[in-house]
């Protein structure tokens, strides 16, 4: 979302050089796409590391989401072992 | 100032230098006070072109006025009187917008100007002019960004933006009216006639307040002679502070 | 549906195993909290940290020093750019994290709070300070959250210059004039310390720094990092002939480290609370640029809502070849 003073987001992608693919390089706030690619250029190339620039407003990038449970946690799932609480162990042990 | 200065090609070279020296140190008085912080940041990167390019023209110049003159001589140890760039470019900044006409104004001339100084006599001043053309696109392109969208924007910003134009347009004549620097540069082949880049500079800056749906103010010239050295009262503040420390330790090195 | 508090011991099993946590990834509510708070914390710190230096764009003695002050103060305002972009991607805006510092809701390294006096000061913030920086950044390239560590994995590349060009600086002023060597001596003088408050409280003394530790987000206690660093700098002084304003320092053979003296931790919450030489004038100053820009920001806004017609997007095929 952007109020009037903030401006949207865009995803900046930079070639560094030519016969390489525009990697995500960050991201920026701009008005519109004309000054989201100077910005990013100012911004991302200050170093001169850019031979072409792509901006896309973040907004428009649809991605996919990762299942909370079975993504980000799959190599435990096989391995519950490995995890304190698949043990039982009784309260009056204390912490362990 | 110790050294001997007056030879034309060195007082050429410092009118270039200074004018890209001068307006390089107002714009990096911007330096974290931006409306923005990817405006902070391309504000600078103009500072640093511009100083950039005065260092190459001193670095040239001082190599002309020998005898182990260097770039820092001649940016901290003249006098204002001794300073030859436009007086638009030492006005201080007010506020955005007016950071922008006073821009606009300059980076449409200086594009005229390097464009023709590629093709100077003097080789070394066009190798220099080559380089710094297309960075000077880029700033040209700014601040008609800028000019346009705040031109074209809220009703705050349009009023703004005109006010600023009619602050800094009366400036503009002196980028046009030959001063013995110019005239003697563009005798021995080294600079263009500046009074021939009034045509297409005034074309250059309509077609942005056309953009930008904005009128160009119907304001007098002002009578200025900075490249003489007769300069507004504000550039002997700049200079006292920008020239502060080598005067105060003259005997230092840094 | 696991319960939560499985699936929070499951996560620190998952940063325990130098595994990268993504955007949409789950986290924990309170690690989420903490990553805002730290990383908003740290591009306040950029942010703010431009103007003790900005003070003396202007004033540099050389051409040269001139553009290298401004290239690098311009770099922090990168540098604050993108460690907002990295907080942006857990859920917080740019503009809810500015209102946060200009409301004094947020807090920023205190070490701006004290004012750059002289030249030499350009050279002790870029040693100590941008070297205490560093310090703390090095090791947070291999911090769990992945927008977190390529920001910063970006920012540690870009600093290199930064701590030389301030040891650069005091170089030149230890072999100067004798005044020179005074105003080097007089700006570590006033910067060591506060250099060394910069990694915070003692560990015993720093309760968020265990959980930090355990997520993966801290790889270092804040002791062994402030260790690191007085063990890197004291020879550095030592070169150029400048002495730490530390009577108890001392070389400890057995230890393989110096030992150093008592830090003021009274002078150090005074600063945090507010109370700092500068505290005032730095946040007056962001407040001012953020209230100026205000109509700025705002214009651009209505510009590209009347032009965004012209600007809708062009035929799939053309925009494929425009893209390419």
């Amino acid at each position: 979302m952007s109020t009037p003073e903030q401006w949207p987001l865009w995803e900046v992608f930079v070639r560094s050089k030519n016969g390489l693919s525009h990697k995500h390089s960050g991201s920026l706030h701009a008005p519109d796409a004309e000054m989201a690619l100077k910005n990013a250029r100012d911004v991302y190339t200050r170093r001169s590391e850019g031979t072409s620039i792509w901006v896309v407003p973040s907004s428009a990038i649809v991605a996919s989401a990762p299942d909370e449970k079975e993504v980000l946690f799959t190599p435990s799932d096989d391995k519950v072992y490995r995890h304190p609480t698949f043990y039982e162990i009784p309260d009056e042990v204390g912490h362990m | 100032m110790k050294w001997d200065i007056c030879d034309p090609s060195v007082q050429y070279l410092l009118h270039l230098g200074d004018d890209a020296l001068i307006l390089g140190h107002r714009l990096s008085e911007w330096c974290g006070h931006g409306p923005v912080l990817e405006e902070d940041i391309a504000l600078s990167n103009i500072a640093l072109d511009l100083v950039g390019l005065a260092r190459q023209y001193y670095q040239l110049a001082a190599e002309r006025v020998g005898g182990g003159c260097t770039e820092d001589d001649l940016a901290y140890w003249r006098s204002d009187r001794e300073f030859r760039n436009h007086v638009l470019v030492e006005q201080p900044n007010g506020d955005f917008a007016d950071t922008m006409a006073r821009q606009l104004f300059f980076d449409a001339f200086h594009y005229l100007q390097l464009e023709a100084l590629q093709n100077s006599g003097d080789a070394q001043v066009a190798a220099i002019a080559r380089k710094a053309l297309k960075e000077t696109t880029y700033h040209a392109e700014h601040s008609a960004d800028w000019v346009v969208r705040l031109g074209d924007g809220t009703e705050e910003s349009r009023r703004r933006m005109a006010a600023a134009l009619e602050r800094f347009l009366p400036f503009t004549a002196e980028l046009f009216t030959p001063a013995e620097v110019d005239r003697v540069a563009f005798e021995r082949g080294w600079g263009p006639d500046v009074a021939s880049l009034k045509g297409p500079w005034d074309h250059l800056v309509l077609e942005v307040l056309q953009k930008a749906t904005l009128e160009r103010p119907e304001v007098p010239h002002k009578l200025l002679r900075g490249k003489s050295g007769i300069h507004s009262e504000s550039l002997g503040f700049l200079l006292a502070e920008m020239q502060s420390l080598p005067r105060a330790y003259p005997d230092a090195t840094w | 549906m696991a319960p939560t508090v499985d699936l929070e011991a499951r996560f620190l099993d998952y940063v325990a195993a130098e595994n990268k946590v993504e955007p949409k990834d789950w986290m924990p509510d309170a690690y989420r909290k903490t990553l805002v708070r730290q990383i908003s914390q740290h591009a306040h710190s950029e942010i703010v940290g431009m103007l003790p230096e900005a003070n003396w764009i202007t004033r540099a003695p050389s051409l040269r020093a001139k553009l290298i002050l401004l290239a690098k103060v311009q770099d922090e305002g990168g540098h604050g750019l993108y460690l907002y972009s990295a907080a942006e991607t857990l859920g917080t805006s740019r503009d809810q994290m500015v209102d946060d510092l200009l409301t004094g809701k947020a807090k920023y390294s205190s070490i701006f709070n004290y004012p750059t006096l002289t030249w030499a000061d350009m050279g002790a913030v870029g040693w100590l300070v941008d070297g205490a920086a560093i310090q703390n950044q090095v090791m947070l390239c291999r911090t769990s959250y992945g927008p977190y560590s390529r920001a910063m994995v970006r920012i540690c590349k870009e600093e290199s210059f930064h701590q030389r060009q301030g040891y650069e600086i005091m170089m030149h002023l230890a072999r100067g004039t004798q005044e020179q060597k005074a105003m080097a001596q007089d700006a570590l003088n006033r910067w060591w310390w506060p250099s060394l408050m910069m990694f915070g409280p003692s560990d015993d003394k720093s309760p968020n720094s265990a959980q930090s530790m355990a997520w993966r987000i801290k790889r270092k206690s804040n002791d062994d990092l402030r260790q690191e660093f007085i063990d890197k700098t004291v020879p550095q002084a030592e070169f150029i002939g400048l002495t730490i304003p530390d009577p108890d320092l001392k070389w400890n053979e057995e230890r393989g480290h110096y030992d150093f003296g008592a830090i003021d931790w009274t002078e150090f919450f005074a600063v945090v609370a507010g109370n700092g030489p500068c505290n005032t004038e730095r946040l007056e100053a962001r407040r001012k640029a953020h209230a100026d820009g205000a109509w700025v920001r705002e214009a651009a806004t209505a510009y590209a809502a009347k032009h965004s017609a012209r600007r809708a997007a062009p035929s799939p095929a053309a925009s494929k070849a425009h893209a390419a």
